[in-house]
C-alpha cells in the first residue's frame, strides 16, 4: 500500500515513460471496468486481502475499520489528504488516455482512404507497360529475320581464307625449309616443319600432299644429319650445342641414344685428362741423357718431390746431383692440373648436359617421356665412373706423397681437391662424389699422421744413434752429424756436445721442437680457411683419436718402449747398449713423466682444441708408463754398471792362487781400478741426477777397522782377537746374527738419485765378491790380501752410498767369508793393513 | 725345513735317486778344518718327521755330490784335496758301508760325541789329473750306474765303471774351446733322448752336448747377465730347461728356441744366486705330475719358491 501510493503520489512523472506504470494504470482501468478476465490469475494471491485498496475485492467498510482502529487521527488526515491526491491522479490519467485513442482512430480513417485512390492509378500505368513491351519483341523478330542470310556467307568466306592460307605454307613448305637450311636457320625449319608434320600426316593419301611430305622429310633428313654432325663435332660452343640438342629431341631424335652420344663425346674429353694425370704419375722413363747412366734417378726421384722442403743438402739431392726438379710436378700442381682440366670440364659437362636434358622445361609429348629422370641416372652412372677413375689417379698420387717435409703443399693441394669438388656437389645433388673426395681427404689424413708417427719415431732413433756416436768418441765432435737431420736437420749432430747433460738437453729439445714441428705441421689440416676443416672427423676424430692418441700418445708410447728394448734385449744378451745411454734415457723418461708429457699433451689439446668423444689415454698413464720406463732403465744402468765391476772382482779372485800367494806389500791394482770406475760412474751419475739423502756418516769412516770374524761390531767383545780355540762360538755366533740381521736386497729398485744408483752399483759389485770368496780356498796371505782388498774399498766406498754401514757389512763378510775358506787364519794386524792402504 | 748345524756348512746336496720308498737326501759338509761328512736325511712325511745319519767323508771338503740311479749305497763326490799348499778338486766314488742305516743316527744335539761315524768306502778315483779340477760327477739317468760323467775345468769325461765301480776308465771325452780360461761350472745330463745329451754351464752361457759324437749341439750365449750357477731338465717335457744365475734369475729354457727364454723369473732380489739352486724335484714317491723349480739356499735352507712351473 506504501509502495503503491509512492510510486503513484509524485504524478510528475509522463505516464508512457514508465511502462510497467503504464500497465498499472490499465490494470487499474480494467478493474474499473470489469475487464479483469486477464489479471485474474496474477492478482488473485495479494487481491484476497480486503484490505487492499487495489484488489478486487476490496471492502471499504473493513478498511476504514481497520484504518480508523488502527489510526491516530493525524495519520488519518494524512491518509485522506493522499487518498484525495490519488483520485484525482487516476481521474487525470484516464482523461488523457481516452483522448489519445480517439486522435489514433481518426488518422487511421484517412490513412485507409488515400490508399484506396493511390492503387486505382497504378492499374492504368501497368497496362500500359505491357502494350509497349509486346510490339518491341515483334520488331526484333523481324530484324534477325532479314540479316541471317548474309552472316552465313561471311563465316563459309573466311574459312575458306585460312585454309587457303594453310595450303600456300604447305606448298610453300619445302622451298622455305631449304632456304632455312641455306642459311642454317635450323630452328625456324624444324618450328616450320612441326606445324605442318601433322597436316601432312594426315593428308598423306593425297598425291599432292604426299609428295610435300615426301620433299619436307627428305629436306627434315638432311637437317637432322647436319644437326647430327654439328652435335658430333662438338666444337660448337654450348649454346650451339644446346640448341642442336632441342632440335633433335623436337625432331623425335631419342633422348637416350643422345644422352649417350654427348656423354661418350664428353668422356673421350675427359679421359684425355686423365690420360695427361696418369702420364704424370707414370714415371718418365728417361729424364736426360745423364740419367740413364745413374741407376738412383727413378726410385729416388720421390724424394725430391718438394723443392722447399729440408735444407738444401738433403741427402737425395746430395746423392743424385744429376736429379732436375723440374722432372715430376709437385702434388699441388697434379691437383691443380686435376681441378683445372678434369674437374672444371667435369663440371661444364654437367651443366651443359643438366641444361640440355634435365633442366629443360617440357612441353608437349617429350614431357611425358620421362627424360629427365633417365638423364640424370646416365649422368650419375657417367661421373661416377668418371670420378671413380680420378680418385684412384689422386690417391695414387697422394700416397707417393711419402715425405714429411712440408706438409702445406699437401693440405692445400686436398684443399684444393676437395674444394673443387663443392662444385660438383652443387651441380649435382646426391651424388656420391663430394663424400667420396672426403673420404680420400680423410684417409689422406690419416695417412700422414701414421706418416708423421714413423717419421717421429725415426727421427727419434737417429737421434738416439747420434747420442750413441757422441758417447762413443766425444772428442771427435761435429761427426756425428746428417743422420738425425729428416725434418729440416737436427740441432744434435751441429756441435755434437761431449757432457751428459748436454746430451740430454739437446735431445729433448730436438724431440719436443720436432713434436711441435709436426703438431704444427698437423694443425695446418684444422685451418679454418680449409674447406674440410669443418667436415666432422676434421673436427672430432682427427684431434682426438689421430692426433693425440695416434701421434702424440703413440709417440710417446714408442719412447718408452724402445727405451725399455734396450733394459730387455741388451740386456742379458750381448749389453751392447752403452751405459751413459741408458743413464741418458733413464733421467728422459723421468723428464718425461715428471713435465714433458703433460706439456705435450696440453700442447696438443690446446692447438687442436680436443673435444674427447671416446676415451683417451689418460696423462697420468702415459707418466707411469714413462716413470716405469725411467725405473727400468735406471735398475738396467745399475745392473750394467754393476756387472761390469763384478766382472773385474770375479776375474781377480778366480784367476789367483790364493794358497800359495806372497805376503802382501799393496792394494792390488784391481781394486784401486773397482775405485776408480766407480768413482767415474758417480761424477757421471752425477752429471744427470740430484745427490739424494744419506744416512749420517761417522765421524771417520775410512779409519774403522774390521772384526774379521764378525760380522757386526757388538760382537768384538765376544772375540776381540781371534784364537783357534774359539772358531766355532764366533762362527755360531755370526751366523745367529746374519739370521737376524736384515738381509741386504741386492738386485732391488734404485731411487732416482745418484747415492741410491751408486749404492745398488756397490751392493752388486761386493755381493759378487763375496759369493767369489766363498768359493776358493785360502791361504794366510791370501786372507791378509784380502784384508788389505777389502780396508782399501772401505776407505773409498763408504762415501758413494746412502748407508755406509751396507758397505761395512758386505766388506766384514767379505773378511768373514775368506777367513772361513782360509786354510791357515792368521789375519794381518790392522795398523799395518792401515799402512799399506794408505801407501797406495 | 731341516737346518744343519751353523759350524758345518754344505753346498752339496742330492736326493737318493735308487731309494723308492724313503724321501732321502744326501748332503755333503764343507770344512777346511774337520773331517767332512756325508748326512743321510731321511724325511717321513707322513709322520713329518727328519731324521739323518752321518758318515765320515775324510778325503776333503764336499763340493758336489751324486747318488748312483741304480745302487742306492753308491754315489760319487767332488771333494777339494789340500796337499802341500795345493787344492785339487777330485772326483770319486764311494759305496756307504752296509751298517749306516742300522743304527748310526746321531742325536742331533750332540754333534761332537764320542761316537765314531762310520767311514765310506772308496771305490775308484775318477781319476783325472791331466785334465783339471772336476767340478761335478754326473751319473747317466735311470741308468745302471754303469757311466758318469765329470766335468773337469773345460773338459767333459764320460767314464765307464766295471760291474762293482771299482774301476773307471775313459771311454771318451770333449773339450771346450774358447780364448781365456774356460771352466764349465755345472752340468746335467739328459733324462731324455735315451740319456744321449748333456747340458753344461760355463761362465754365463749354457751348452748342450750329444754324447755320441761328443760334440756340441746347442750354446745358449749369455743365457744370464752373471755366472749361471746351475740348470736341470724338466723330467716330464724333453725340450725344457730351467737356469739359475748370478744375476739373481731363473730363466726357463726351450733348446729348441734360444733365442728367448720361455720365461724369466727375477722376483729373488734377496735370494742371492750363489746360494740358489735349481732343482725339478719330484716330491716324494708319490708321483705326481707336479714339478717344482726350487731355489734352495747352500747354507743348507731351502725355500719355496714363488711360482711353480710344470
Amino acid at each position: 500500500m506504501d509502495g503503491d501510493i509512492n510510486a503513484t503520489a509524485p504524478g510528475t512523472t509522463p505516464p508512457d515513460s514508465d511502462p510497467a506504470r503504464k500497465r498499472r494504470v490499465h490494470g487499474m482501468l480494467k478493474l474499473y471496468y470489469g475487464l479483469n478476465e486477464e489479471g485474474k490469475t496474477v492478482d488473485q494471491a495479494e487481491s484476497m486481502d480486503p484490505c487492499d485498496i487495489n484488489g478486487p475485492h476490496f471492502d471499504p467498510e473493513v478498511y476504514l475499520n481497520k484504518l480508523r482502529r488502527e489510526c491516530s487521527l493525524g495519520e488519518l488526515m494524512d491518509q485522506e489528504t493522499c487518498m484525495v491526491k490519488q483520485i484525482r491522479s487516476l481521474d487525470s490519467d484516464m482523461q488523457t488516455l481516452v483522448y489519445e485513442n480517439y486522435n489514433k482512430f481518426i488518422s487511421a480513417t484517412d490513412t485507409i482512404r488515400k490508399m484506396k485512390n493511390d492503387f486505382k492509378k497504378m492499374e492504368d500505368e501497368m497496362d500500359c507497360l505491357s502494350t509497349n513491351m509486346a510490339s518491341i519483341t515483334d520488331f526484333s523478330a523481324r530484324i534477325s529475320g532479314t540479316l541471317q542470310d548474309q552472316h552465313a556467307q561471311i563465316t563459309k568466306l573466311s574459312g575458306v581464307h585460312t585454309l587457303l592460307r594453310k595450303l600456300q605454307f604447305l606448298f610453300e613448305l619445302p622451298a622455305r625449309l631449304n632456304k632455312c637450311l641455306e642459311l642454317q636457320a635450323y630452328a625456324q625449319a624444324v618450328s616450320s616443319h612441326r606445324r605442318a608434320r601433322c597436316v601432312l600426316q594426315q593428308y598423306s593419301h593425297m598425291p599432292s600432299f604426299r609428295g610435300i611430305q615426301d620433299d619436307c622429310h627428305a629436306i627434315m633428313d638432311k637437317l637432322a644429319q647436319e644437326l647430327r654432325q654439328k652435335f658430333r663435332d662438338g666444337g660448337s660452343s654450348a649454346k650451339d650445342l644446346s640448341e642442336c640438342v632441342e632440335l633433335l629431341l623436337q625432331l623425335d631424335e631419342p633422348a637416350e641414344e643422345l644422352c649417350d652420344k654427348f656423354l661418350s663425346h664428353a668422356q673421350s674429353r675427359l679421359e684425355a685428362d686423365l690420360l695427361g694425370l696418369e702420364a704424370e704419375l707414370r714415371p718418365p722413363l728417361s729424364s736426360g741423357p745423364t740419367a740413364v747412366t745413374d741407376p738412383y734417378t727413378g726410385p729416388a726421384r720421390r724424394l725430391s718431390v718438394e723443392p722447399t722442403a729440408g735444407s738444401p743438402t738433403g741427402p737425395s739431392s746430395l746423392n743424385n746431383p744429376f736429379l732436375s726438379p723440374s722432372s715430376r710436378t709437385d702434388i699441388l700442381e697434379f691437383i691443380d692440373r686435376g681441378c683445372n682440366e678434369f674437374v672444371s670440364s667435369l663440371c661444364l659437362v654437367i651443366a651443359s648436359y643438366q641444361e640440355l636434358f634435365v633442366n629443360r622445361p617440357q612441353e608437349g609429348e617429350l614431357a611425358s617421356k620421362n627424360i629427365p629422370q633417365m638423364a640424370i641416372g646416365k649422368l650419375h652412372a657417367f661421373v661416377d665412373a668418371l670420378a671413380t677413375r680420378y680418385f684412384s689417379l689422386v690417391e695414387r698420387r697422394i700416397q707417393e706423397e711419402k715425405s714429411v717435409g712440408d706438409n702445406s703443399l699437401l693440405v692445400r693441394a686436398l684443399d684444393r681437391f676437395h674444394r673443387r669438388l663443392q662444385a660438383v656437389a652443387k651441380l649435382l645433388p646426391g651424388s656420391a662424389v663430394p663424400s667420396q673426395g672426403t673420404e680420400i681427404v680423410v684417409r689422406a689424413a690419416r695417412e700422414r699422421i701414421k706418416q708423421y708417427l714413423a717419421a717421429l719415431q725415426s727421427f727419434y732413433l737417429n737421434s738416439l744413434t747420434d747420442v750413441r756416436q757422441a758417447l762413443a768418441a766425444p772428442r771427435l765432435g761435429g761427426s756425428s752429424a746428417g743422420g738425425g737431420s729428416h725434418l729440416g736437420g737436427s740441432a744434435t749432430g751441429k756441435d755434437a756436445p761431449a757432457s751428459l747433460p748436454e746430451l740430454l738437453s739437446t735431445l729433448s729439445a730436438s724431440i719436443l721442437n720436432q713434436i711441435k714441428s709436426v703438431l704444427a705441421s698437423v694443425h695446418l689440416f684444422t685451418a679454418k680457411d680449409i674447406t674440410f676443416s669443418n667436415k666432422p672427423y676434421f673436427k672430432g676424430e682427427f684431434c682426438s683419436h689421430g692426433v693425440r692418441e695416434s701421434l702424440v700418445v703413440n709417440f710417446i708410447m714408442f719412447v718408452c718402449q724402445s727405451s725399455r728394448q734396450f733394459c730387455e734385449s741388451a740386456g742379458d744378451r750381448g749389453g751392447s747398449t752403452p751405459p751413459a745411454l741408458l743413464l741418458l734415457l733413464s733421467r728422459l723418461c723421468l723428464d718425461y713423466e715428471t713435465s714433458t708429457i703433460t706439456y705435450i699433451l696440453t700442447l696438443t689439446d690446446e692447438q687442436f682444441l680436443v673435444q674427447h668423444h671416446s676415451p683417451v689415454t689418460a696423462v697420468t698413464a702415459l707418466c707411469g708408463e714413462a716413470r716405469e720406463a725411467a725405473q727400468k732403465l735406471l735398475n738396467h744402468y745399475v745392473k750394467v754398471q754393476g756387472l761390469i765391476i763384478s766382472q773385474m772382482l770375479r776375474k781377480s779372485v778366480e784367476t789367483r792362487d790364493w794358497v800359495n800367494t806372497i805376503e802382501p806389500r799393496n792394494v792390488r791394482a784391481v781394486m784401486k781400478r773397482v775405485v776408480e770406475d766407480t768413482t767415474s760412474i758417480d761424477v757421471q751419475v752425477g752429471l744427470l741426477y740430484e745427490e739424494g739423502v744419506r744416512k749420517a756418516h761417522s765421524s771417520d769412516s775410512s779409519k774403522r777397522t774390521f772384526s774379521v770374524y764378525s760380522s757386526s761390531r757388538q760382537q768384538t767383545r765376544y772375540a776381540p782377537s781371534y784364537t783357534p780355540s774359539a772358531p766355532m762360538d764366533t762362527n755360531l755366533l755370526s751366523n745367529i746374527h746374519k739370521l737376524f740381521s736384515e738381509r741386504v736386497e741386492i738386485f732391488s729398485p734404485v731411487e732416482f738419485n745418484k747415492v741410491s744408483v751408486l749404492t745398488g752399483i756397490i751392493k752388486i759389485s761386493l755381493k759378487t765378491f763375496l759369493e767369489c770368496v766363498r768359493l776358493r780356498t785360502f791361504g794366510r796371505y791370501g786372507l791378509q790380501q784380502i784384508q788389505v782388498d777389502c780396508h782399501y774399498l772401505q776407505m773409498y766406498l763408504w762415501r758413494f752410498v746412502s748407508d755406509e754401514n751396507l758397505v761395512h757389512f758386505l766388506l766384514d763378510e767379505i773378511v768373514g767369508s775368506t777367513a772361513h775358506r782360509c786354510l791357515d787364519p792368521a789375519p794381518m794386524e790392522q795398523s799395518v793393513i792401515e799402512v799399506i792402504c794408505e801407501r797406495g | 725345513m731341516y737346518q744343519l748345524y751353523f759350524v758345518l756348512q754344505a753346498r752339496a746336496l742330492t736326493s737318493q735317486t735308487a731309494e723308492s720308498d724313503a724321501i732321502r737326501f744326501l748332503v755333503g759338509t764343507q770344512s777346511l778344518k774337520f773331517d767332512n761328512q756325508i748326512h743321510i736325511i731321511d724325511f717321513d712325511d707322513e709322520n713329518n718327521i727328519i731324521s739323518k745319519s752321518v758318515l765320515q767323508h775324510q778325503a776333503g771338503e764336499i763340493w758336489h755330490i751324486s747318488a748312483s740311479p741304480a745302487d742306492k749305497a753308491v754315489l760319487t763326490t767332488c771333494y777339494n784335496k789340500t796337499s802341500e799348499s795345493r787344492v785339487v778338486t777330485c772326483g770319486a766314488v764311494w759305496r756307504m758301508p752296509p751298517e749306516w742305516e742300522s743304527g748310526s743316527h746321531e742325536s742331533p744335539d750332540d754333534p761332537h760325541n764320542s761316537h765314531n761315524p762310520q767311514n765310506l768306502e772308496l771305490l775308484c778315483h775318477l781319476d783325472n789329473s791331466s785334465h783339471g779340477n772336476a767340478s761335478c760327477v754326473l751319473w747317466e739317468p735311470m741308468g745302471d750306474g754303469k757311466h758318469v760323467i765329470s766335468l773337469a775345468d773345460n773338459h767333459a769325461l764320460l767314464w765307464d765303471l766295471t760291474e762293482s765301480s771299482t774301476q773307471a776308465t775313459i771311454s771318451s771325452s770333449a773339450t771346450l774351446e774358447g780364448k781365456g780360461q774356460l771352466k764349465f761350472t755345472a752340468g746335467k745330463w739328459s733324462p731324455h733322448h735315451n740319456c744321449t745329451q748333456l747340458a753344461t754351464a760355463n761362465d754365463t752361457a749354457i751348452r748342450g752336448w750329444d754324447l755320441r759324437t761328443m760334440s756340441q749341439i746347442y750354446c745358449i750365449e749369455n743365457a744370464h747377465g752373471q755366472l749361471v750357477r746351475d740348470l736341470d731338465f724338466n723330467p716330464n717335457k724333453q725340450y725344457y730347461l730351467a737356469s739359475c744365475g748370478d744375476d739373481c734369475k731363473v730363466k726357463f729354457w726351450d733348446v729348441r728356441n734360444i733365442n728367448e727364454p720361455v720365461k724369466t723369473l727375477e722376483e729373488h732380489s734377496h735370494w742371492w744366486a750363489p746360494v740358489l739352486r735349481c732343482r725339478h724335484t719330484r716330491t716324494g714317491h708319490k708321483h705326481t705330475h707336479t714339478h717344482t723349480a726350487w731355489p734352495a739356499r747352500s747354507l743348507g735352507r731351502i725355500k719355496q719358491p714363488p711360482m711353480a712351473e710344470d
